[in-house]
């Protein structure tokens, strides 16, 4: 379905992403996990078109999105819950579920889908007329993902979602997740919490300071040394003491 | 009941206002002998003076909101949407409704065309070069009007049924006195409704907040940004048009003085805020005409009274009489 392949990114004179080669089969959960500035955020950027890259390519069921404005690419059915929700804080909950459907025209289908993001979410529905802004941490990242599906994508790609999340509702939304993905929609995962990621991923691909440098099918990774040396025990331990 | 009123902001100031409109009236009639009637006609006067302040305020706070920027150039599209009224009614003599909708539809333009060719190019520039772009863009315009039209004051001609005074017991009004805020009124609440409620009016709250993110739900944040500065030069051009009613000399550096004024009735009233700039910019005018009329002999000074409320403010409440710094969640 989305296809990368030698992509390089720079800011500035500092190179954030050198030649990485990725590819994200339709219907399947794709992880992506590495440490802290290895890249991951950029790469989704740059495939929203939201970072323009400096050279390489990006494929969305064969055609090419390789510099396109965000709109035109948003379009095609791909969309992005940013890192750090960017949830739009000066609208009310109800306003920012409905901006996720801003390009649609089925107004019907807008209808079933906000009561399905209700259904998934129930705890929106209950704030609906609250200022996004006002919403708690946990609330705020439910709504981000329920923005992102408002637009009924065919591929969805997630910065970090869990992050700052209590255990519990972590474990909630990796389960809405694969519900999603039972839905018919693809998935682009990146998670610092790469033990959950990795069990529910079909493939994972590892990041290293703007490099692939490993890549498999979910259980594989899980299993490789190197791979559960730097970031099953540590990470997982990092992010216990951080909650 | 009377606790939620004193809770929310626009309740209190809008109750301190008449407050203030009172006691000046007990001093009024009281200490200098103003009659009542006359009293009156200096608050309508003061009220369609702050009516039009408030219909230019509203530009600059839509364009901050959605920009994070000043228009300088603000003030210089309502002096061009007054010589655009004095070619229509002058020069083309078309009838006042006719040329009053060339000047609301042309005046758009020059806002389009300085957001796209001395802001957008630096969308992604340090704040200060936008600001200094601005800056250049007002000079621009006030030089090429003067290039274009000359420096000496052009005369517009009288429109009859706007400058007509009519009196109701004893008090005297120009029609286009009550017009204005009239007018000014029912703009407010077609622009709030349509930012509240709209689609494209969600769009706009979307972008002013985050542009990447609105530009990642679809949103097309140039016709957006484009949207915003077409309704903030048209109501400067309506501002204008009403404006030449009652001060019909126009000259290229006309727009200067307004601007600045509305400038602060955006910042007073809570810029960001278009309630408060239409509040800033009844203060303004309203403070303004009353201190001429309770204290003739300062009435030098009138063009003060703007820059003194400014410094009391930035002193007193930074972020103006209806602005509150929303809290973030990181
Ligand atoms: N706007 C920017 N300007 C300059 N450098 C940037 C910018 N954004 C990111 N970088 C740099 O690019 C590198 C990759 O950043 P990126 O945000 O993609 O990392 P990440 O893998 O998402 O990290 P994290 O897990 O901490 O979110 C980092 O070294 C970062 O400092
Ligand atoms: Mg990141």
């Amino acid at each position: 379905m989305l296809k990368v392949e030698n992509l390089v990114v720079n800011y500035g004179g500092i190179t954030a992403i050198n030649n990485i080669s990725f590819d994200v089969p339709d219907k399947q959960i794709v992880a992506l996990i590495g440490a802290n500035g290895a890249g991951k955020s950029t790469t989704l950027r740059s495939v929203i078109g939201l970072t323009k890259p400096k050279s390489g390519s990006i494929e969305y069921n064969g055609e090419s999105i390789y510099g396109l404005d965000s709109q035109l690419i948003v379009s095609k059915g791909i969309t992005l819950t940013p890192e750090g929700r960017r949830i739009f804080a000066n609208l009310t909950v109800l306003e920012n579920i409905k901006i996720g459907a801003y390009l649609r025209r089925d107004e019907d289908g807008v209808k079933s889908d906000q009561k399905w993001v209700y259904e998934l979410f129930p705890i929106l529905e209950k704030r609906s007329w609250q200022m996004a802004g006002t919403l708690s941490g946990g609330e705020q990242q439910m709504l981000a993902v329920a923005r992102a599906l408002m637009s009924r994508p065919k591929l969805l790609m997630m910065d970090e979602p869990s992050l700052g999340l209590a255990p519990i509702i972590v474990n909630n939304i990796f389960a809405i997740i694969k519900e999603i993905n039972k839905n018919g929609v693809t998935i682009l995962l990146i998670e610092q919490n790469a033990n959950m990621a990795l069990k529910i991923a079909d493939k994972g691909y590892v990041m290293e300071t703007g490099k692939i440098t490993a890549a498999g099918t979910g259980e594989e990774l899980l299993n490789d040394p190197h791979v559960k040396a730097a970031y099953l025990g540590a990470a997982a331990g990092k992010k216990k003491g951080r909650l | 009941m009377a606790g939620k009123i004193l809770r929310n902001n626009l309740a209190v100031a809008v109750l301190a206002i008449l407050l203030v409109i009172l006691l000046v009236y007990v001093y009024a009639s009281t200490a200098i002998k103003m009659p009542g009637s006359v009293f009156l006609q200096h608050l309508t006067n003061g009220l369609s003076l702050g009516s039009l302040f408030a219909l230019i305020a509203i530009g600059y706070t839509m364009v901050y909101t959605i920009l994070s920027m000043i228009n300088f150039a603000h003030g210089d599209i309502f002096m061009i949407s007054l010589y655009f009224a004095f070619f229509t009614l002058s020069v083309f003599n078309m009838p006042w409704v006719l040329a009053f909708v060339c000047v609301a539809a042309l005046t758009p333009i020059v806002g389009i065309l300085i957001e796209r060719f001395a802001y957008r190019p630096l969308r992604d520039a340090p704040k200060n070069s936008v600001l200094i772009s601005a800056i250049g863009a007002s000079f621009l315009l006030e030089n090429a009007a003067t290039y274009l039209f000359g420096g000496r004051p052009k005369v517009l001609p009288d429109i009859p049924l706007l400058s007509r005074v009519i009196s109701i017991h004893s008090v005297n009004f120009q029609v286009v006195s009550i017009v204005i805020p009239i007018l000014t009124f029912a703009i407010l609440i077609a622009l709030i409704n349509f930012i509240n409620h709209t689609k494209t009016g969600i769009a706009m709250r979307a972008v002013a907040k985050d542009h990447e993110i609105a530009r990642v739900m679809g949103v097309n944040i140039n016709r957006i940004i484009s949207l915003t500065f077409i309704i903030g030069s048209s109501l400067a051009a309506v501002g204008g048009f009403m404006w030449g009613t009652r001060y019909p000399g126009i000259t290229p550096m006309m727009g200067v003085m307004p601007g600045l004024k509305c400038f602060v009735a955006a910042v007073v009233g809570g810029i960001g805020d278009i309630k408060g700039a239409v509040m800033g910019g009844f203060i303004l005018g309203l403070g303004e005409i009353l201190i001429v009329a309770l204290f003739p002999n300062i009435s030098g000074y009138r063009d003060a009274f703007a820059f003194i409320l400014l410094i009391i403010i930035l002193l007193v409440k930074p972020t103006g009489i209806l602005g509150s710094k929303a809290r973030e969640k990181v």
